[in-house]
């Protein structure tokens, strides 16, 4: 592993802590999902630079889209999909959400 | 309370993984399989990419494991989630944006999909990768249009007909008179797209199986409302 392969991987390493410590202290359900996403995306750039690019690959499907996805989807069966403090329950990802708000 | 157990635990565990690493030389495997594996996977096979040539040669019976555990779960999830709301009607289409992209990347993750799988005894990549980036891209339509529904009957005979066939590939081995889900050998050029013997048969199932999988459970999700 060369110098600059070390500076990223350590650079790396801090991103997913903090992602991982941020897990933990926000409030918002959905910035958790989202730092959790952010804790597998670091991993699979980490599984990249050791040279494992079958597990990097698998961790970026799975563990970046598809669990963050299924907790979305979760979330919002539960009720627990907010932002801004106002319960949103349609579809996640439309885009006529302020229309429909306000 | 809570927190000085919590601290303990992490604690201990801390304790427990310096311990087993501090007994460890980094970089030197104290197995030796992986070394011989690697040695021997490329002629044994003729799989190029030696994950693939482990995961489903030398390791195969791990794979249907892992494949029924799957099952396992996707089925208990539909069993969970089966109480459907049929309200469609609450859900807002997509915007502009999602509809148009949707159109524009499903064929494309279609390909990247199929290509990974493919692919899975040449570079690095297979069925389980392939397979939910399929199930992402029947996933993204029904983001854009809430309404449209995807056919569960279809995906469980998919899903049904790739599993049974992982199996029955295995079998084709055993009235060969070899063990259980042994590669069959076809000896081919090592390198080309069709080579590997049934190694890609296997991945295109598990690609199959984990895609229908995964796109009905994120269908069934996406379809249920909070009950409120």
């Amino acid at each position: 592993m060369t110098t600059i392969e070390l500076w990223i991987a350590l650079t790396l390493a801090l991103m997913m802590l903090s992602a991982a410590v941020m897990v933990l202290l926000v409030k918002n359900h959905i910035a958790a999902v989202a730092a959790a996403s952010v804790v597998s995306l670091g991993l699979a750039l980490l599984f990249v630079l050791m040279r494992a690019p079958d597990v990097a690959m698998t961790e970026a499907a799975v563990g970046v889209g598809l669990s963050s996805l299924i907790l979305a989807l979760a979330l919002r069966r539960l009720g627990l999909w907010e932002v801004d403090g106002k319960t949103v329950k349609p579809n996640p990802l439309s885009l006529n959400r302020e229309k429909r708000d306000g | 309370m809570g927190n000085l157990t919590g601290l303990l635990f992490a604690g201990g565990l801390g304790f427990m993984l310096l311990a087993i690493a501090g007994g460890l030389d980094f970089g030197a495997p104290p197995m030796l399989i992986g070394s011989a594996i690697q040695a021997q996977a490329p002629a044994e096979t003729g799989a190029t990419n030696i994950v693939t040539s482990v995961v489903l040669g030398y390791r195969a019976i791990d794979t249907l494991g892992e494949l029924s555990i799957l099952f396992a779960a996707a089925a208990s999830a539909g069993l969970v989630l089966g109480r459907r709301h049929t309200s469609a009607g609450t859900q807002t289409e997509g915007g502009f944006i999602l509809r148009t992209g949707g159109g524009i990347l499903f064929p494309l993750m279609m390909t990247i999909g199929f290509y990974i799988i493919f692919h899975g005894h040449l570079t690095p990549g297979g069925g389980f990768q392939g397979g939910v980036i399929l199930a992402a891209a029947f996933f993204l339509p029904l983001l854009a249009r809430p309404g449209a529904k995807l056919h569960h009957s279809t995906l469980s005979l998919i899903e049904g007909f790739a599993g049974a066939s992982f199996i029955l590939v295995g079998l084709l081995a055993l009235a060969e008179g070899k063990a259980f889900l042994q590669p069959l050998l076809i000896q081919d050029t090592l390198g080309q797209l069709f080579s590997a013997g049934t190694l890609p048969l296997l991945y295109l199932a598990v690609g199959l199986k984990v895609g229908a999988e995964l796109a009905s459970l994120l269908s069934r999700l996406a379809q249920t409302e909070a009950s409120q």
